[in-house]
C-alpha cells in the first residue's frame, strides 16, 4: 500500500522527469503529462507494455527512445495479453528463485481507444479476466488518431472523421459512444476509474490506488487530441477540464463495485462549451438537435452514476 | 545403438509431447485448446494442477493471446512454451513475425491440422506451410518418439541462435495414435538444456531498455538481414545440438534430412511427417520388385537444407516430392517449389515433380505411396507425367 | 550520426539503453516561443507537469530553465499558468 496516495507536484518533480525530450508527439499533445503523472505516481519501479499507436510510434522511433523504463511493444490489439504475459514470467521466476523476492515491481499497459475500446478489448478482458497483477492505462483520444483520425467505438455522436465524415446527408458519426469504463467494471475487478490530466491531483490518487491494490485495475483517462478533434495546441488541458466541467467526462471509480463520483460540477457546464472550441463539431454548431442530444446523453450517463453511487459499502451506511 | 536400457513408455503424440513439457518444466506456458492440440493444454495444466511442474500457466482466451502473452513473458529471460493447431497459429500469425524479430525463442508444437475453409479437424500441412516465412525455425517429426526428442533438442536450438521453434506433427495421425516412446530422465532433461542466457530481459529495471521500437525506412532492413543471419546459424547449431544429443543420449535422429535406401537409388521421393513412415514401407515393396528407389525424409523446413538436399539428390534422375498442402499457385506445393529451386544448381539436373496428398485427412494408404513411386519411374523414363499430380483425390 | 549496419546493431531491434530521444532535437519545430518571468514565477510547477516535452528544468522543486533545443511551442505552460501570475508569455519565434 502506498503510504499516502496524494502526492503535490515538488514531491512528484523529484520523482520523475517524465518521458525524456526528443520524442515526436504532436506540438501540444497531452499524453506525455499523463505518462508522466503516471510514472511520478509509482513508487515501485514499472515495467510498460504499449499498443501500437501513438504513444508508441512518437516515442519509440528506433534508434530513439523517450522511455525511461523497461517498455515493450507487441502489437495493436495485445497489449494487454502482452503485460500478462510479463506478469506471469515474474511471477514464475520469483517462485524459482531467478529473480530476488523482494525485488518489487509493477506492471502498465498503456493503450489508446482504438487499441482498447475495439481491436484490444478481448485481450483486455481475457487479461482481466484471468487477474493478472497489473494496471491497465487507457488513453482515449476518442478515435485513431494514429492513422489520420477515423472513427472508433469511443468516438461521440455527430463527431467528423474521416470514417464518419460531415456530409450533406449524415452528420458525422451516429452512434454514441460505447461505455468501456462500464464494461470493464462488469468484469468485477478491484478498482475502475476514469481521470483527466486536467484534475491531476485526482488522476495520481488513482494511479497510486491502483497500484497499491492487487489485482488487475484499470483507468480511463481523457487525451484530447489537437489535429483530431481540431483546436489550437494550447488549449489541449483546457479541453480536457471542459469535458470534466460539461459532465461529458466524469471522474469516478469503481471500488470493489461500489462507485464513487469524485467530481461533481458545482455549476456544471452546458455540453456546448465542450463542443464549441473543437472542429470536429463545427458542423453541428447550427443544429441545436444534435446538440440537444450529445447534452441528453450525458445527462442520462451522469444520472446513471449518481444512481450506482447510492449503494455504498457496509461501512460508509 | 542403446547405451543403455531407457525408460520405454506407450505414449500419444501429444502425451509425448506434454511430457516432454513436463520434463522441461518451462517458465511459463500460455496456451489455448485447439482440437487436435487440446490434449498438450489439457495434460500440461493437469501437471501445474498437481505440482508436477512450477510453470505459471497462462489460460489465455484465445490463440491471439497465447503468443501475445509468450511474447511479454520470454522478453523477460523466461523459458517460455505453448501448442495449437491450424486455426489458432493462423490467429497467431501476427505474432508470430514479431517472436522472431524480437528474437524470443519460444518453442512450440504445432499439431498439423487443414486450415479453414472449408473447416476440417484432421491432418495436412497447410498450417504450419502458412507460417514458413515468419522467420521461425519449423521441425516436422516422423512419429511420436521423434517429437518427443525434438522438443527436447528445440529447446537447446532455440536458446541458442535466439530464435522460435516449432515441432510439429501429424494431426491424429501422430497427435492420437499411441506408440512406444524412449524417454530421458528428468535430470538428463535439465541437463542438456541448461539455463537459458536471454539478449535481454525487460525485467531489469535497472537498465531500461526499449523493446519493439518503430523500425522504419533507416533500420528495418538491417534488423531484418540479421534474422537472415540467425536462420544460417540455426544450420550450424540445429547439427551440433542433433549430433550432441545422439551421442549423449544414444538415439540417431538426423539433423535435417534422412536418406532411406538411397546409396544406390536412380530415383527417389522427398517426404515429410508420418508420410515418410508410409513411404519406407512402399520403397522396401519396391525394392524387393528390384527397383532403385529410394526415399529422403525432409525433417526441418526453416531453415531450408538446400545444401543436404543438393548432396543427397546429386546423381538421383527424377525426384517426386510430396506436399500434405497446395500453394494455389497452379504449380504444386512449397516443398516442391522449394526443393525445384534448390536442385537448379546441380550439374546434372534431375527431372521432378510434384505429389498433393493426404488434404483435409485424406487417408494415404501404401497403395497410392506405391502409385506415386511408379509416377516418378514413369518420369525417369521420359514418359508424360504432370508437374503436379493429386493423390487419392476423386475426379 | 553514422547509420549502423546489421553487423553493429543490437539483435532484436531493441533500444539498449533507454532513453536515447534527446539526441533528436525537436526545437525546430516552434512557430512561437515561451519567454519566462523568473521574478514573477511562484513555482507552483504547473508548468512543468503539463509541459509535453519535457523542456522545463525544475530543481529542488524550483523551475531553474526552459529548453529551447527540445521546446515545440505549443503554449500550454502560459494557458496553465495561473491567471493571477501570468510568469509565462509565448512570443512569435524570431528566426
Amino acid at each position: 500500500m502506498a503510504e499516502k496516495l496524494t502526492l503535490n507536484l515538488k514531491e512528484l518533480s523529484k520523482r520523475t522527469e517524465g518521458l525524456a525530450s526528443g520524442h515526436r508527439a504532436c506540438a501540444g499533445c497531452p499524453f506525455p503529462a499523463i505518462i508522466k503523472m503516471i510514472l511520478g505516481a509509482a513508487d515501485d519501479p514499472v515495467v510498460v507494455a504499449n499498443a501500437t499507436g501513438c504513444m508508441e510510434v512518437v516515442t519509440t522511433i528506433f534508434p530513439y527512445t523517450a522511455w525511461p523504463v523497461p517498455w515493450i511493444h507487441n502489437a495493436f490489439e495485445n497489449a494487454a495479453a502482452t503485460i500478462s504475459g510479463v506478469e506471469s514470467a515474474y511471477k514464475a521466476l520469483l517462485r524459482k528463485g531467478k529473480i530476488p523476492g523482494n525485488k518489487k515491481i509493477k506492471f502498465i499497459a498503456f493503450g489508446g481507444d482504438g487499441g482498447t475500446y475495439d481491436i484490444g478489448l478481448q485481450s483486455l478482458s481475457g487479461a482481466i479476466e484471468r487477474g493478472h497483477n497489473f494496471l491497465y492505462v487507457l488513453y482515449d483520444n476518442e478515435g485513431y488518431m494514429n492513422t489520420g483520425i477515423q472513427r472508433s467505438s469511443a468516438t461521440p455522436f455527430a463527431a467528423h472523421t474521416t470514417t464518419s465524415p460531415a456530409g450533406k446527408v449524415i452528420p458525422g458519426k451516429t452512434q454514441h459512444r460505447k461505455d468501456l469504463t462500464e464494461i470493464v467494471a462488469a468484469h468485477n475487478l478491484p478498482y475502475a476509474a476514469q481521470a483527466s490530466p486536467s484534475h491531476w491531483n485526482d488522476l495520481i490518487r488513482k494511479v497510486r490506488k491502483a497500484l497499491s491494490v492487487e489485482g488487475p485495475t484499470f483507468i480511463s483517462i481523457i487525451s484530447p487530441c489537437v489535429p483530431g478533434w481540431g483546436y489550437p495546441e494550447h488549449m489541449s488541458i483546457e479541453l480536457a477540464k471542459l469535458a470534466v466541467e460539461t459532465k461529458f467526462w466524469p471522474l469516478y471509480e469503481v471500488e470493489n463495485g461500489y462507485y464513487k463520483i469524485n467530481y461533481k460540477p458545482r455549476n456544471p457546464l452546458p455540453v456546448i462549451e465542450f463542443l464549441k472550441p473543437q472542429a470536429r463539431f463545427k458542423h453541428i454548431l447550427n443544429r441545436p438537435d444534435l446538440i440537444e442530444e450529445i447534452q441528453r446523453f450525458v445527462d442520462e450517463r451522469w444520472e446513471r452514476l449518481l444512481w450506482l453511487e447510492q449503494r455504498k459499502p457496509e461501512e460508509n451506511k | 545403438m542403446a547405451v543403455k536400457n531407457r525408460k520405454r513408455m506407450a505414449l500419444t503424440g501429444n502425451e509425448a509431447y506434454a511430457y516432454a513439457m513436463k520434463q522441461i518444466n518451462p517458465d511459463v506456458v500460455a496456451a489455448y485448446p485447439i482440437t487436435p492440440a487440446t490434449e498438450i493444454v489439457q495434460i500440461f495444466a493437469k501437471y501445474v494442477a498437481d505440482g508436477l511442474v512450477n510453470t505459471e500457466f497462462v489460460p489465455v482466451e484465445s490463440e491471439h493471446s497465447a503468443m501475445s502473452a509468450c511474447v511479454g513473458a520470454s522478453a523477460t529471460g523466461a523459458r517460455v512454451m505453448t501448442g495449437t493447431a491450424s486455426q489458432g497459429l493462423a490467429l497467431m500469425h501476427e505474432i508470430l513475425y514479431i517472436a522472431s524479430s524480437l528474437r524470443l525463442p519460444i518453442v512450440m508444437a504445432v499439431v498439423n491440422r487443414a486450415l479453414s475453409g472449408p473447416i476440417n479437424i484432421h491432418c495436412d500441412h497447410s498450417d504450419t506451410m502458412g507460417s514458413r516465412d515468419a522467420g521461425w525455425i519449423q521441425v516436422y517429426t516422423e512419429n511420436a518418439n521423434e517429437a518427443y526428442h525434438s522438443v527436447i533438442m528445440g529447446i537447446r536450438i532455440a536458446e541458442t541462435v535466439n530464435l522460435p521453434l516449432m515441432v510439429t506433427l501429424d494431426g491424429f495421425i501422430i497427435s492420437h495414435e499411441m506408440e512406444v516412446v524412449e524417454v530421458l530422465e528428468d535430470q538428463e532433461v535439465q541437463e542438456f538444456i541448461g539455463e537459458r542466457k536471454p539478449l535481454y530481459n525487460i525485467l531489469d529495471v535497472d537498465n531500461p531498455i526499449t523493446v519493439g521500437p518503430l523500425d522504419l525506412q533507416d533500420y528495418y532492413f538491417e534488423h531484418k538481414r540479421q534474422q537472415v543471419e540467425a536462420m544460417k546459424y540455426a544450420k550450424e547449431v540445429i547439427k551440433s545440438v542433433v549430433e550432441e544429443y545422439n551421442k549423449k543420449f544414444g538415439t540417431d535422429f538426423p539433423a535435417f534430412i534422412e536418406p532411406y535406401r538411397m546409396e544406390d537409388a536412380e530415383y527417389a521421393v522427398l517426404a515429410m511427417s508420418s508420410a515418410a513412415g508410409t513411404m519406407k514401407e512402399a520403397v522396401d515393396l519396391m525394392r524387393e520388385k528390384g527397383e532403385k528407389v529410394g526415399l529422403v525424409r525432409l525433417r526441418v523446413f526453416r531453415p531450408f537444407p538446400f545444401e543436404e538436399l543438393r548432396e543427397v539428390f546429386k546423381n538421383i534422375k527424377a525426384i517426386g516430392v510430396m506436399d500434405r498442402a497446395d500453394s494455389l499457385n497452379t504449380m504444386g506445393g512449397p516443398v516442391f517449389n522449394e526443393t525445384r529451386s534448390a536442385l537448379y544448381d546441380l550439374e546434372t539436373r534431375p527431372k521432378m515433380m510434384g505429389f498433393v496428398f493426404g488434404l483435409g485427412g485424406r487417408d494415404f494408404p501404401i497403395e497410392d505411396a506405391i502409385h506415386i513411386i511408379e509416377r516418378v519411374k514413369a518420369l525417369k523414363e521420359g514418359k508424360k507425367v504432370d508437374m503436379v499430380e493429386y493423390i487419392g483425390v476423386r475426379e | 550520426m553514422k547509420k549502423k549496419g546489421w553487423k553493429e546493431l543490437p539483435e532484436g531491434a531493441i533500444i539498449p539503453a533507454a532513453p536515447t530521444s534527446p539526441e533528436f532535437k525537436t526545437g525546430d519545430w516552434r512557430i512561437q516561443k515561451p519567454v519566462w518571468n523568473e521574478d514573477k514565477c511562484v513555482h507552483c510547477l504547473l508548468c512543468w507537469l503539463y509541459c509535453p516535452d519535457s523542456a522545463i528544468k525544475v530543481k529542488d522543486g524550483k523551475v531553474v530553465a526552459f529548453d529551447y533545443e527540445y521546446c515545440k511551442g505549443c503554449g500550454i505552460c502560459e494557458q496553465v499558468c495561473p491567471p493571477k501570475i501570468r510568469a509565462i508569455e509565448m512570443v512569435k519565434e524570431e528566426i
